[in-house]
């Protein structure tokens, strides 16, 4: 094996990923074609993303991929994703106010759609702006970069599943896949159909409310909408008002689902076999279960209490406890698993009610879940490492492995957490002063938290900041390095830092 | 019996030399000179050659022999042998191993490398380690069924908290059972009203922890708690062993090994215990570490003097209890003389534990209780037989034969036996019986 990437073998890979991908086009086709809209659009897009994806596929006729293209080509395909995926909005948006006919714009809210982010760089999200096709398009971005799409590709695509493991390995969120069967391919169809169920359980809920009366503007459009944008932690909404829009029913409707996102789907699986112990006494499932309920109850006091002000959207949740634990409830649920929906504009709370949603956002979903951040299994690792440390540095000669539920963790993961851990605190934390110096140099500037908050929203995947960032704000005024930077930030977030990193790395050892 | 032992070590020898006198025995040992000097030494047939080769195990007539015993020094020998044997004939074969892997997959399917019986020296030392460090004030004491269930004897001392005690009210524990109650050299069969009086001797059979829990409450003052501090040096096997069998019994030892890998996986294995990484022979360390105000230290390292060495200095530092392993049996009485509280040599324990077995009797396992009075037996059951198929409380209501059901095991787990429980095939049971009527109660079995 040469110590170098392949290219030809790497493009090839990416492009035939890119040529299947395209496919999924079909879906806002149809849309586009019920509602009379937009059909030249995805033909036109459908074209070109297919004609690139066959372009590079025909660079090698038989590509032999290593570990180190595996990297390369999980990176490259994601980018290359995001590219493909912002053809429609550059095209549908040419001619028009759109601010999605910018090629920036459009790689960001494409970026931000894959890699389940859900922040916008369109000031107006409504039907007058976008067509009804461009919109699902947004949001099916983000149900095809949940599960992932390398586990799609390997799910569906044979020739994939020699390199299978390697290739999701690099792209499954956590520290280290989970292998549930002994064919790879097999691993990756079960994690997508238990995600395709739960999708089609919550767009099968939501209908149900709008059919009986109790939730009026529930469509069906409006139900795959979201359908398509909650179990990827992704947090796109056709609505301007985001889940605001909806009576409280849909509201708490959302929340076991947004919980179940940040799940690791591994264990749905050992639940199907009929092995539920394996989910109740997952360490990481009952911490993160435990954090969702103490954060929320935390909020959900402090609303009470009057930590927000009343807003339009919301509502008032001081001395009203229904709305109050509905706000606390539905607002970590979102943004804990780094879904970024909102039912309530945050950007406008006191600033201890922020900081507790910052620190939230910290946190992340568990590991094998669709949530971005740092995730819960490694803060976990992380702070027994740390105590373990503390514990032999009083007493020098006792060996201590680190345990996880009974299970000794490897020094080479918990090396591998530590590395992770800094690169993206890291990472964050340079963004955070890039974001505030490039704002500020444009006479756009943010304050320290909302800096802060912007870095942490698109490195987590999460969506929503603070400030103009917030939940029914916009990344469009933002300088467009600030969102070139972001892009980088959206995809080097979703791969968890080492894919990308690897790639650079690889492409400086040629040299 | 004709029995055919493999290996002329010092088990080897030891075997054969305790069943020389009433049995017919040859002992089969790779070392012709060794063959040579055992012919003066015992009244035995010896042979010189590779004992797992059809070739001499013909000659040794394996194939007529009732019982084949594999004690040579390496597992692998002794295990070929056994199942090189059992293409000769249908012999008893025993097998002894070092590997508790082995005897993990032998207990996973039984019968499996030919071996009908299978000692395992380093769990069977720890065992006896563990014995003797948490049941001080036990009597007598003996494993069941491969060490699932342990029988116990117990004085009820002037001042034990269950001297004035009903039995219901002192077997609070769910897998402990009260065989049998001796009262001035009178065997009772105990009730759950039955009043326990100080002196008398109580018999109960259950699970070792069970059995540990209850020598607390009958003895707190000699038996160590779960405070006391236990430090084992070495983590050779038998030290690893030892730590384990301790964890299970809800103590938590400190274990000390010099090697730093050997360490890291004891630490791994023993999630109850503190593995520390040093040289047990430095005794700064010792001090620093205030191992001279451990309760108990158990010596486990890989050689003598140093175990010598370590207990020695453990006990001038004013530890209660050492107890050392010793390798050589002829070093055991100078441990003991120097002043070390237990010597336990590997392989008197094993000769030991495969010369137990090899005593003619109807049972599987028999322990002697009180002067003959009673005895407590392991049986399995066969298909059909008397015990099985009704509930306990009928049989025994039906038999004239005053027996007691302590413990049932079903597929290495153990039951703990009710008035309502039905036996089946294959179970193994652990009962009291009065030693006239043995007969009686094997026949049923």
């Amino acid at each position: 094996m040469t110590r170098t990437i392949d290219p030809r073998a790497t493009l090839s890979y990416t492009g035939s990923i890119v040529k299947f991908l395209s496919a999924s086009m079909v879906v806002p086709l149809l849309v586009a074609l019920i509602y009379g809209a937009d059909v030249l659009t995805f033909a036109a897009s459908m074209t070109i993303a297919v004609a690139l994806g066959t372009g590079l596929e025909r660079l090698d006729d038989e590509p032999d991929i290593g570990p180190r293209d595996a990297l390369a080509v999980v990176s490259l395909a994601w980018f290359m994703a995001a590219v493909v995926g912002a053809i429609p909005y550059v095209i549908a948006g040419y001619g028009t106010s759109s601010a999605l006919a910018h090629p920036v714009n459009a790689l960001f809210e494409s970026m931000s759609g894959f890699t389940t982010t859900g922040a916008t760089a369109t000031a107006e999200i409504s039907f007058e702006q976008h067509s009804r096709a461009v919109l699902m398009w947004r949001q099916l971005t983000q149900w095809l970069g949940g599960m992932g799409i390398i586990v799609l590709m390997v799910a569906i695509l044979p020739q994939l599943a020699v390199n299978g493991a390697q290739l999701m390995e690099s792209e499954a969120p956590g520290p280290g896949l989970q292998k549930l069967t002994p064919r790879i391919v097999e691993t990756a169809r079960a994690l997508w159909l238990i995600y395709l169920a739960f999708t089609v359980a919550l767009i099968a809920v939501l209908t149900l409310l709008g059919v009986t009366g109790l939730a009026p503007e529930m469509d069906l459009y409006n139900a795959i909408a979201h359908g398509f944008s909650t179990l990827p932690t992704g947090g796109f909404s056709p609505e301007a008002e985001s889940i605001g829009a909806f009576s409280p029913v849909v509201q708490w409707a959302f929340v076991p689902f947004m919980v179940i996102a940040g799940v690791n789907f591994a264990l749905f699986w050992y639940v199907l076999r009929d092995d539920p112990r394996e989910m109740f006494e997952n360490t990481e499932f009952r911490m993160y279960l435990g954090l969702v309920t103490g954060f929320a109850a935390i909020l959900a006091v402090g609303l009470f209490y009057g930590g927000a002000p009343a807003t339009e959207i919301g509502g008032i949740t001081e001395g009203v406890t229904e709305n109050a634990l509905r706000q606390g409830v539905f607002q970590i649920a979102s943004l804990m698993n780094s879904t970024g929906f909102a039912t309530a504009d945050f950007a406008a709370w006191d600033t201890q009610t922020q900081f507790l949603l910052l620190f939230a956002m910290f946190i992340g979903g568990s590991a094998g879940s669709t949530g971005g951040g740092i995730k819960v299994i490694r803060w976990l690792i992380l702070l027994k490492t740390l105590r373990r440390e503390l514990y032999t540095t009083a007493n020098p000669n006792v060996v201590r492995p680190v345990r996880l539920g009974g299970e000794v963790v490897d020094e080479d993961v918990i090396r591998g957490i530590l590395v992770f851990t800094l690169l993206y605190v890291l990472v964050f934390a340079l963004s955070a002063v890039f974001i505030e110096i490039d704002t500020t140099r444009i006479g756009e500037g943010l304050t320290g938290i909302e800096a802060l908050a912007a870095s942490l929203a698109t490195i987590g995947n999460i969506g929503p900041g603070l400030g103009p960032l917030g939940p029914f704000g916009t990344y469009e005024f933002l300088p467009n390095t600030t969102k070139l930077l972001m892009i980088g930030l959206m995809w080097i977030g979703r791969l968890e830092i080492v894919p990308v990193l690897a790639l650079f790395v690889a492409s400086v050892d040629e040299r | 019996m004709y029995v055919v032992v493999i290996g002329a070590g010092e088990v080897g020898t030891s075997i054969a030399a305790s069943l020389a006198s009433d049995h017919e025995v040859v002992v089969v040992d790779v070392d012709p000179d060794r063959a040579e000097q055992l012919k003066y030494e015992l009244d035995v047939l010896t042979i010189a050659g590779d004992g797992t080769t059809s070739d001499i195990q013909s000659a040794a007539e394996v194939g007529r022999a009732d019982m084949i015993i594999a004690c040579t020094d390496d597992d692998q020998t002794n295990l070929v042998a056994c199942g090189a044997a059992k293409t000769l004939g249908d012999g008893f074969t025993i097998a002894r191993v070092k590997s508790t892997e082995f005897l993990r997959t032998w207990q996973g399917s039984e019968g499996a490398f030919g071996v009908d019986f299978m000692v395992c020296t380093d769990l069977l030392t720890a065992e006896n380690i563990v014995r003797v460090i948490g049941l001080p004030a036990a009597v007598d004491v003996d494993p069941f069924a491969g060490g699932l269930v342990q029988m116990a004897e117990f004085e009820i001392g002037e001042g034990s908290p269950v001297a004035g005690q009903t039995v219901s009210e002192a077997d609070r524990f769910e897998s402990l059972t009260f065989v049998g109650l001796f009262r001035d050299g009178e065997m009772t069969i105990p009730r759950g009203d039955t009043d326990i009086v100080v002196g008398d001797r109580a018999v109960v059979v259950g699970s070792p922890e069970s059995v540990q829990s209850f020598a607390t409450d009958v003895a707190p003052a000699t038996t160590p708690d779960h405070a006391d501090e236990i430090v084992v040096v070495g983590g050779s096997e038998i030290g690893y062993q030892t730590a384990r069998l301790l964890e299970e019994r809800d103590f938590t030892p400190r274990l000390i090994e010099r090697d730093a890998d050997r360490a890291r996986w004891l630490a791994e294995n023993l999630p109850n215990s503190v593995v520390m990484e040093h040289d047990a022979t430095d005794t700064e360390f010792l001090s620093r570490e205030h191992v001279d105000e451990a309760d108990i230290v158990v010596t486990a390292l890989g050689s003598d003097e140093k175990n010598l060495l370590i207990s020695v200095l453990a006990k001038r530092l004013g530890v209660d209890r050492v107890i050392a392993v010793v390798d050589s049996p002829d070093y055991v009485t100078v441990f003991e003389e120097i002043g070390i509280d237990i010597a336990i040599n590997p392989r008197t324990v094993t000769a030991e534990e495969i010369t137990r077995f090899t005593y003619e009797s109807v049972a599987e396992n028999i322990a002697v209780l009180e002067n003959d009075q009673a005895e407590v037996l392991e049986l399995e059951l066969t298909e059909g037989c008397g015990l099985t198929g009704r509930p306990i409380s009928e049989i025994v209501a039906e038999s004239d034969v005053r027996f007691v059901i302590g413990a049932i095991t079903r597929n290495h787990q153990l039951v703990t036996p009710r008035g309502d429980t039905v036996l089946r095939a294959g179970d193994h049971v652990i009962l009291l019986v009065e030693s006239d009527s043995v007969g009686q109660i094997a026949s049923m079995a």
